[in-house]
């Protein structure tokens, strides 16, 4: 069952076509990776099936909504983890789980509930009144996806959440992405870090606007004949034309 | 020296790019000068008024014509009665009723006194002052105007003398204050701006891990901005004399070397912020807070210094632009010369000095 | 002769409620000419490593020297000598590429003409676009030019913050061949960066993670150093394989590495056959084990699990 459905979207700013005429799918509890270089169009998409901004051409369902006439639906199925983290700085932990589920709509009891379940859950409860600020870059990155998940979305859109933190951490944050695909989220994600595009269940590469490559890494790394996915994404980008001019 | 230079031309490059700015920065003074000048003035003109003329007679006419004669009058009524008086006041339809008692040209004749009352709607009282001078002056000036009669006293007796601006236009007051508040936007605050900027952009960093005397980058991102408010100054004053028809009465020369060395002091200021603001936004307030609004409140270009309560005439002293607000007056409107403002640009001499020096050692040649 | 020494560096810094300790007693140094690689995520310390070398700042304890001369003491002789490129790449977005590039050969009292030869390579790629203001180039124009910019006035010391964060994979590759050929001019060049791959292509390396300076040697040396065998497993369901491999009693450690599991298991001749047999028991009847190399990355996540412990 496809969560996410797009077909022929374009967006075009008054001369410059940022987003090329591209299609895809993304089905029910996938690990969706959307690849590309910076200026390639994949936060421009990103952006679109959020319901952020509106495509100029084309036809999109996120979750069965229709992205022109029913924005506003999408915005309450799906979450949202930004490349700086969405969370405030100078507010404790709790206090950041709190406004966040205030604004997707959880009642007191459902934010208490939560918030006790993902104290637990990272391992933080001794850190629950910290200040943000204070906590390191990798809790942070997994308080953040929590944050973003706090209201059971269907879909969750990560925009490259691992950027900056260290190993160890980004491998505890994929098994948090696999526990969540695993319960039926689907997870749709950007991000700069080949290996952790092996990780996904499909893959697609963004170049000058056009999706030039889309399936499984085994499938994509046998087209392109190279041994893992920098490889393939290197193919890619040496031919593309934006970024330079 | 080259790369002095080379400095000074980067921080235009940087102004001059900037257009949004730059459109303000030159057009704003205009814009500022042409509405002090034109739209805003302390002139209270075709004020509506009442009259009630219990009298009717020959004198009272004659009062009556005159003050319907003056620019600043606009008779709308002609009250019948006290009731109707409070009505007119209350609907706001006038600003002032001219009451002559019964009998008025008899009582004059006769026992060389007369009165007249003067009803003013006094929720402004600044206005209310003001029409109260008109009127009287009018009376006065008909007083004068009959012969031979001496010594009739009226309720209202002031003797006014109007020096240096006999017709009392509001725009002459304004220049030097324009004049300030520009000078205080482009060399204090975008001084500053400019020097936290690199700060945040993070140049700064690369231009410490340099052979470069701190000094000599300071003092190159002051230039642009110098030359910048010359030439403000010059259009303000060409604008003042020209279009406005403020004339100046003193050496022209000494007046624009003042306004030059102002605005040295208005950059060390601006120097001094830099060196404690961290981020651009901080920057602004401080320079709003702490430059304009003082400058606005207790420089005197606005309001009175002397009347305010002693502890803030004391704190005026502090504000730089209230000295150069008495040397420009001297120069300006008194047409005085070096001899009477002497001891106000040692003043400024002085407190430059003082900005320079603490702006310099708190510079900081580390990150922290 | 050694480029750069650094002698039990300290680093705290104090906020109003909020202490954090940036760098605890850094030691290393580095040879004249050699090409430096920093391995660490944000937060590692090594902005403020980087701000303590080039005299942005003082450390609270320790000594350190740049080309002989005294981070504290001997500040503006390191100041006229090195090239410093911080992150962001800090230049001028509203100066074009040749009036940034001239603008830094003028801040060290020299012209472009003077050291061209030393940025010719990097300045050819960007060439054609020298009118073009520095906000309009795409990362790795940007990238390059900031090289330039530290280049131009033929430092001894080269010292550069995460160059590469940000920018497409492409030009990544291309900035390092970069730097490989600038080697030959003698210059030391001391690079920070977050991707572990980077870590092979220096000369040497140094590991650090919140301030502690986990290890220090050549890629291959460091590689070495993992002291027990790597496995690599892969099925069909890459999921249910790490759930169970991590319950097994015998497996050490075990975690994702892109697209199969790493894995250390306690016993060195641990047999092969056991565990797939054990696998199959559990429904995962497809999975592929072999001995694999170790990479940096590796080495990272061993010594930062240690460093939790």
């Amino acid at each position: 069952m496809n969560v996410i459905t797009v077909q022929s979207l374009t967006k075009q700013f008054g001369s410059f076509t940022a987003v090329d005429n591209i299609s895809f799918d993304v089905k029910k509890g996938e690990i969706f990776g959307f690849l590309g270089a910076n200026g390639a169009g994949k936060t421009t998409v990103m952006r679109m099936l959020c319901g952020l901004s509106f495509p100029t051409r084309g036809e999109v369902t996120v979750a069965g909504f229709d992205l022109f006439t029913e924005a506003e639906k999408i915005k309450k199925t799906i979450g949202y983890m930004s490349q700086k983290f969405s969370l405030y700085e100078d507010l404790t932990v709790k206090e950041n789980i709190r406004f966040y589920g205030g604004i997707y709509g959880l009642t007191d009891i459902q934010i208490k509930s939560k918030t006790d379940f993902m104290l637990q859950d990272l391992s933080i409860n001794d850190k629950a009144d910290t200040l943000v600020k204070s906590l390191p870059l990798g809790w942070r990155q997994k308080l953040s996806f929590s944050v973003a998940m706090v209201h059971e979305p269907q879909i969750v859109f990560l925009d490259e959440p691992t950027s900056g933190v260290d190993p160890v951490t980004r491998r505890e944050f994929f098994s948090m992405i696999y526990e969540a695909a695993h319960t039926g989220t689907t997870v749709f994600l950007t991000t700069h870090y080949m290996d952790e595009a092996e990780y996904c269940h499909r893959v697609s590469i963004m170049v000058d606007g056009r999706i030039d490559a889309l399936g499984t890494p085994t499938v994509l790394k046998e087209q392109f004949s190279v041994s893992d996915m920098e490889g393939v994404f290197l193919k890619l980008a040496r031919g593309a034309k934006r970024g330079d001019d | 020296m080259k790369q002095f230079i080379i400095f000074i031309r980067k921080e235009f490059f940087h102004l001059w790019r900037d257009k949004k700015t730059v459109f303000i920065l030159f057009g704003m003074p205009l814009v500022l000068i042409l509405i002090f000048g034109f739209a805003l003035t302390n002139e209270v003109k075709n004020t509506r008024i009442a009259i009630l003329d219990n009298s009717k007679d020959e004198t009272t006419g004659t009062i009556i014509r005159q003050i319907n004669a003056s620019r600043y009058f606009d008779i709308v009524r002609n009250i019948k009665s006290d009731r109707e008086l409070e009505g007119a006041f209350r609907e706001g339809k006038i600003k002032m009723a001219v009451v002559f008692p019964m009998q008025f040209q008899y009582s004059l004749l006769h026992t060389n006194k007369a009165a007249v009352q003067l009803v003013m709607d006094a929720t402004d009282p600044n206005v209310a002052n003001i029409l109260a001078n008109y009127t009287t002056a009018i009376i006065v000036d008909y007083q004068s105007s009959m012969k031979g009669h001496q010594n009739l006293p009226y309720t209202i007796n002031t003797e006014l003398r109007m020096l240096y601006n006999p017709q009392m236009k509001g725009s002459y007051n304004f220049v030097p204050g324009v004049m300030a508040i520009v000078l205080m936007l482009v060399c204090a605050m975008m001084t500053s701006i400019s020097i936290v900027r690199e700060k945040e952009m993070g140049t700064m960093e690369v231009i410490l891990v340099s052979p470069i005397v701190p000094v000599r980058l300071v003092i190159a991102k002051m230039v642009p901005y110098f030359l910048l408010s010359a030439v403000n100054i010059v259009s303000i004053l060409m604008l003042s004399f020209y279009v406005l028809e403020v004339p100046i009465q003193g050496n022209l020369a000494l007046l624009v070397a003042e306004c030059l060395f102002f605005a040295i002091t208005v950059l060390a200021l601006g120097l001094l912020i830099s060196s404690v603001a961290d981020s651009q936004q901080t920057a602004m307030l401080i320079s709003i807070m702490g430059l304009f609004l003082p400058t606005i409140m207790l420089s005197g270009f606005f309001f009175p210094v002397e009347n305010m309560p002693v502890p803030l005439q004391i704190l005026s002293n502090l504000v730089p632009a209230k000295w150069f607000y008495y040397i420009v007056e001297d120069i300006m409107i008194k047409g005085l010369g070096v001899a009477y403002v002497w001891k106000e640009t040692l003043i400024l001499a002085g407190m430059t000095f003082f900005f320079m020096v603490i702006s310099i050692r708190k510079f900081k040649t580390r990150l922290e | 002769m050694k480029s750069v020494i650094v002698n039990n560096v300290q680093k705290s810094f104090k906020g109003n409620k909020s202490f954090v300790q940036a760098l605890e007693e850094i030691s290393f140094d580095v040879e004249q000419g050699e090409l430096f690689g920093l391995i660490g995520s944000d937060g590692s310390g090594k902005t403020t490593l980087f701000r303590i070398l080039t005299t942005l700042m003082i450390p609270d304890s320790g000594t350190a020297s740049v080309d002989g001369f005294d981070i504290v003491k001997d500040f503006k002789a390191i100041r006229n000598r090195v090239g410093y490129m911080p992150g962001r790449f800090s230049l001028y977005q509203d100066l074009t590429v040749e009036e940034n590039l001239s603008f830094f050969a003028t801040l060290f009292n020299t012209t472009i003409e003077e050291n061209y030869d030393l940025v010719k390579d990097i300045y050819k790629q960007i060439e054609k676009f020298k009118h073009r203001r520095a906000s309009a180039l795409s990362g790795g124009m940007k990238q390059k030019l900031a090289l330039c910019c530290a280049l131009i006035h033929k430092p001894s010391v080269l010292f550069l913050d995460e160059p590469t964060t940000g920018v497409d994979a492409v030009s990544r590759q291309e900035f390092w061949e970069l730097l490989r050929q600038l080697q030959n001019q003698n210059i030391t060049i001391l690079v920070t960066t977050p991707y572990m791959d980077e870590a092979s292509l220096c000369d040497r390396v140094a590991l650090i993670q919140q301030g502690i300076l986990l290890d220090i040697g050549t890629p291959k040396g460091i590689m070495n150093k993992l002291g027990k065998p790597l496995w690599a497993a892969r099925a069909s369901n890459m999921y249910m394989l790490m759930k169970e491999l991590k319950s097994m009693k015998e497996v050490f450690s075990c975690y994702p590495f892109g697209n199969e599991h790493h894995l250390i298991f306690h016993n060195d001749g641990q047999s092969i056959e056991e565990i797939e047999t054990a696998l199959k028991k559990k429904g995962i009847v497809d999975v592929l084990l072999k001995r694999t190399e170790p990479t940096i990355e590796d080495l990272f996540m061993k010594l930062m699990n240690k460093e939790k412990l």
